[in-house]
């Protein structure tokens, strides 16, 4: 039995259990495991807006700036002991040369604040900019818990990244498109937290086959609050 | 010497050309002659003339003498159509007088569908005359080689001058215009155009910097024959698939050698096509044309009407530009005109010669549009047309000009600017906002540090500037243009062994996206059904059996009604004595609506409020066109939303304006919902949050080149080379308020989506005359209204609410699991 995620009064947190953890849902797209005192997040994609930029892309390169403040956000709320970054933390393998010192010295700064640190590695950024604290793994354990970058690269119950899931959903009249938490009895696959981090439906065959064989929700965040919603 | 005597020679018409004439039972027309005096004369024209008649002739006649008398080597002449086909078609009309007069001249064209090959032994030895888009001439003007291949052109004819002016497609091509007289300084400008309400401003956009080109009007068509069809079953109330009318239809089309059936969207036009197929007892040779299906379709498709073998072709907005299209003898409009100037446009495909009338019959597909139909033929009537003012052009444009520029050789800002402020569009553009432009194309505006390795154009020696590197280049090049399409897939109908198939065009992929296996639609007129998508292919077996097909939901070809045409609706509408010449049904609809509601008076704004479904509906009877009453519409709904009424979604039409709330919505605030001070805080806030907002700043970013154009075939990897402009929207306000982009996005959004000036005027003006009349159901004069089918979203409390309902029901079933689960 899956338990029914609790909205908070404010939506902008649900609090649910997975694999007998207690686990916080944020709307910031953030998961924060409170047993553990673990929070995590995925796919930052740190540098996106200047990977584009450097290849001739008059893109605005307000990304990292905007995606650091919300997780000094995020840490800020939660104060947790430790951080994990579930891959693709960083845009590309160059990211580190062309961060802006002040966005590092923020990036730095957020990290100093945690006890401890992880960078999982992402398909993105199998080499974690040098320079930055934490430690560098493929996999974390924590608990029963599996964390990894592709969902497929671990035994559940497992917390991952990669896919970016994102709902579109009907409404009376018209539909909405927003990035999702989803989460069955042993698995979770968390949204992407970058500025720049575009999405992939839940539809697609790569999302839904991973929960062909156990029923799942999502969670969507529509304008900073948390929508629960069975799979279609 | 030998140049002064050509030039004189070059004034008269030549007997070989005389004689052609001659010998095809024609005769030369006086405009023609004039065309070619103004060439000799180097004097820019604009031929303003009827469709038929040999308008395109009169605009290559001058270069053909020209080219032939002096033994012109290289590009002499280039022609720029706002079709590919078109040029297409010139290319092949323009080979048989050239040929029967033994004149030496070679014409090719050039579009994005030439082999590459050949387009670079275009540039390396181009012919006599060149036929080409606007897009195909701003990409030579990219190369390095741009100067040396334009250098000795005489003439540019730009065609369909009506269907570029008032248009962001029509800013990217006098910017075009505006380089090649760089390039090409002794060259004269001929346009050709319909009959347009306007035509100085026609010639004023075609005219070299500041100087007009000469209006050159040709005679006037006959006045058309038009008549409201009178189809034996009722027309409905709302709706627009004008089912009622097929039967009608099909007897006009068996009464007719050939007739082009006009319809206003793609899907009705597969629609309409479906329904004309059930009743085609006869096997009449009927097809659709319309722009998603795949060019083979259409090329045989025109080979077979030019030859006559059609007795119909179901068409779209495709159809009304372009070459003849043999003996026409009809054109049946299905659906609303939207305009007087374009229903002229299409009823001038029938019947190519001047003098006879045109014969065209009108079929509205509702009560509502009955009245348009009757407004249209009373300005025809009258010899009115409706045409577009003048705006200033979008600013995204000239950003990617900026960067084509410097693809080709280095550019100084003086000089660029001075080319972009010649043209009518910019004549207005201030130094200051040239220069943001211009520090957008070289760095993408920044205000970062570290910006010198994220330069787009690179600073060389004498403030001049190139593009920074190949790649720079070769990515401005592959998004050249400013026709923003939403991302298509190809649809291949599947043969027996379903592995592979044949092309028959494309759809959108949001639509592709809604189908699920089985799922039946319409395309190309057959009803196929779906299978799967496919490396970017959707893949559909023929359809067997019966079921209601989903229709292929195109957002292409949506028109809105031009505000000439609204108020000549609300006048009618206004004064019953009119009425006796619409059909019978619209009569009775509007005596039912006097009965059950108002007929409103010309001097008033009617507001019914009715309870319809799980929604309340509010209805506006604005009469102030489709783009005043969106704006109305998202104001209120702001409004709406903040006084709790929790607005769900609505919908414009041409008429008038329906809200959907959750609550009901009593009189005095009803009326209190439009005093004027909405144009205030409640503009500013809410304009930079609409979703039409981020639609305009996806076009803007594409034009400018911050997100890339998606083509057919390579959008798989193209998707990952581009970051969604929805998330680059949201961060630019969180982060740099006043961006360029955003600017230039509001200010498009104003001038595309808005129309502000109208709806202050109206607010103004019905300031204590608005009429509430609170019923118990919808009232026949809301029905049209309430049926539309494009509707815009609301995103705020009415969409959480409704998130909220959808989210309960999860609830309900978990407690319900859970209580299951209790007893199991």
């Amino acid at each position: 039995m899956l338990p029914s995620p609790r909205p908070s009064p404010c939506q902008t947190q649900i609090e649910t259990v997975f694999a007998g953890r207690t686990i916080v849902l944020d709307a910031c797209g953030a998961l924060f495991l409170a047993d553990d005192d673990i929070l995590v997040v995925s796919d930052l994609h740190l540098e996106k807006g200047s990977y584009f930029a450097a290849r001739g892309n008059p893109i605005p390169r307000h990304d990292t700036r905007d995606t650091l403040m919300r997780l000094a956000a995020a840490v800020d709320c939660y104060r947790p002991r430790l951080v994990i970054c579930l891959g693709d933390s960083f845009h590309d393998v160059r990211a580190g040369e062309r961060i802006a010192r002040a966005d590092a010295a923020l990036l730095a700064d957020i990290v100093a604040s945690v006890a401890d640190w992880v960078w999982l590695r992402g398909n993105h950024d199998p080499d974690i900019a040098p320079g930055f604290r934490g430690r560098v793994a493929d996999a974390h354990i924590a608990g029963p818990v599996n964390f990894c970058h592709r969902p497929e690269d671990g035994l559940p119950p497992l917390i991952a990244g990669h896919y970016h899931p994102k709902r579109r959903m009907r409404l009376v009249g018209q539909h909405i498109s927003a990035p999702c938490f989803v989460l069955s009895r042993d698995r979770l696959l968390m949204p992407a937290f970058g500025a720049y981090a575009g999405g992939l439906s839940t539809n697609d065959e790569a999302i839904a086959g991973l929960f062909a064989d156990q029923p799942c929700q999502h969670v969507l965040i529509y304008r900073n609050k948390l929508w629960a919603f069975a799979q279609t | 010497m030998d140049k002064v005597l050509t030039r004189a020679r070059a004034n008269a018409v030549p007997d070989y050309v005389e004689r052609w004439f001659a010998g095809k039972g024609w005769e030369l027309r006086d405009y023609q002659r004039k065309m070619v005096e103004a060439f000799g004369k180097r004097r820019s024209t604009l031929l303003v003339a009827p469709t038929g008649g040999g308008k395109t002739l009169s605009g290559f006649l001058p270069s053909l003498i020209d080219i032939h008398e002096t033994r012109a080597k290289g590009l002499h002449t280039l022609y720029i159509s706002p079709l590919k086909a078109l040029a297409n078609d010139i290319e092949r009309n323009l080979h048989r007088p050239i040929e029967e007069m033994g004149l030496s001249v070679t014409v090719e064209s050039r579009t994005g569908d030439t082999p590459a090959g050949k387009r670079k032994r275009q540039r390396e030895r181009p012919p006599n005359i060149l036929l080409t888009t606007p897009e195909s001439i701003m990409l030579m003007l990219s190369f390095p080689d741009a100067r040396k291949l334009f250098a000795n052109v005489r003439s540019v004819i730009v065609d369909e001058v009506h269907s570029f002016a008032p248009t962001k497609r029509g800013d990217f091509t006098a910017l075009a215009l505006a380089r090649l007289a760089e390039f090409a300084p002794d060259h004269i400008r001929f346009g050709l155009s319909a009959t347009a309400a306007h035509p100085e401003n026609l010639a004023a956009w075609l005219g070299f910097a500041g100087r007009p080109a000469t209006l050159l009007k040709a005679g006037l068509n006959a006045k058309p024959n038009i008549r409201i069809m009178r189809a034996r079953k009722v027309m409905p109330y709302g709706g627009f698939l004008s089912q009622y009318a097929v039967p009608d239809i099909y007897d006009a089309i068996r009464a007719t050698r050939s007739c082009i059936v006009f319809v206003n969207t793609r899907a009705q036009a597969e629609m309409l096509m479906q329904m004309l197929w059930t009743v085609n007892d006869d096997s009449l040779p009927i097809t659709v044309y319309h722009g998603s299906l795949n060019r083979e379709q259409r090329r045989r498709t025109e080979a077979m009407m030019a030859a006559g073998k059609l007795r119909a072709v179901v068409a779209t907005a495709a159809l009304e530009l372009g070459i003849d299209w043999g003996d026409v003898d009809l054109v049946i409009q299905v659906g609303a005109p939207k305009g007087v100037s374009r229903l002229l446009q299409r009823i001038g495909r029938s019947n190519h010669r001047m003098d006879v009338p045109s014969e065209a019959l009108l079929v509205p597909s509702n009560r509502f549009e009955s009245l348009e139909c009757q407004a249209a033929m009373n300005a025809i009537a009258r010899g009115v047309l409706d045409g577009d003012e003048p705006v200033d052009g979008s600013q995204d444009v000239v950003i990617q000009y900026i960067v084509n520029c410097a693809c080709g050789e280095s550019i100084h800002p003086d000089e660029i600017f001075a080319e972009v402020t010649g043209t009518v569009p910019y004549k207005m553009l201030a130094r200051e906002d040239f220069d943001r432009l211009f520090r957008f194309a070289v760095n993408g505006g920044t205000v970062l540090s570290n910006y010198e390795r994220y330069l787009r154009l690179r600073p060389v020696e004498d403030g001049r500037y190139v593009a920074a590197t190949n790649m720079v280049r070769r990515r401005h090049r592959m998004n050249i243009g400013v026709i923003v399409e939403a991302a298509r897939l190809k649809v291949m109908k599947l043969n027996k062994t379903g592995k592979t198939g044949r092309i028959l065009g494309e759809v959108e992929e949001g639509f592709a996206q809604g189908l699920t296996p089985g799922d039946t639609f319409m395309f190309a007129g057959e009803l196929l059904s779906f299978a799967r998508i496919r490396d970017l292919v959707v893949e559909a077996r023929p359809a067997t059996g019966g079921g209601e097909p989903k229709i292929p939901a195109y957002a292409g070809g949506n028109m809105p009604l031009s505000t000439f045409l609204a108020d000549g609706v609300r006048h009618v509408l206004s004064t019953p004595s009119s009425w006796r010449k619409l059909p019978a049904e619209t009569r009775e609809w509007l005596r039912l609506q006097q009965d059950f509601s108002i007929i409103p008076p010309e001097d008033t704004l009617l507001i019914e409020h009715f309870p319809r479904g799980r929604l309340f509906h509010t209805v506006f009877y604005t009469f102030e066109g489709r783009l005043a009453g969106q704006t109305l519409g998202l104001l209120l709904t702001r409004r709406m939303e903040r006084q709790g009424f929790k607005p769900v979604s609505f919908t414009v039409t041409d008429y008038g304006l329906a809200i959907a709330t959750l609550e009901t919505i009593p009189e005095e605030e009803a009326k209190a919902l439009l005093s004027p001070d909405i144009l205030g805080d409640d503009l500013e806030e809410w304009i930079m949050d609409a979703a039409m907002l981020r639609r305009s700043f996806r076009h803007v970013a594409i034009v400018a080149g911050l997100a890339e154009q998606q083509h057919v075939g390579q959008r798989s990897t193209v998707r990952q080379l581009t970051v969604n402009t929805n998330l680059i929207y949201d961060v630019l306000r969180r982060h740099e308020p006043d961006h360029i982009l955003l600017t230039v996005a509001r200010r498009d959004a104003e001038r595309e989506l808005l129309d502000l000036k109208r709806l202050s005027d109206m607010l103004l003006r019905f300031q204590g005359r608005l009429l509430y009349h609170g019923l118990d159901r919808a009232s026949p004069l809301a029905i049209p209204v309430l049926t539309e089918v494009r509707t815009e979203q609301v995103r705020g409390a009415g969409v959480e609410a409704l998130l909220a309902q959808a989210s309960l029901a999860l609830d309900a079933e978990q407690m319900i699991e859970d209580v299951r689960a209790a007893l199991a």
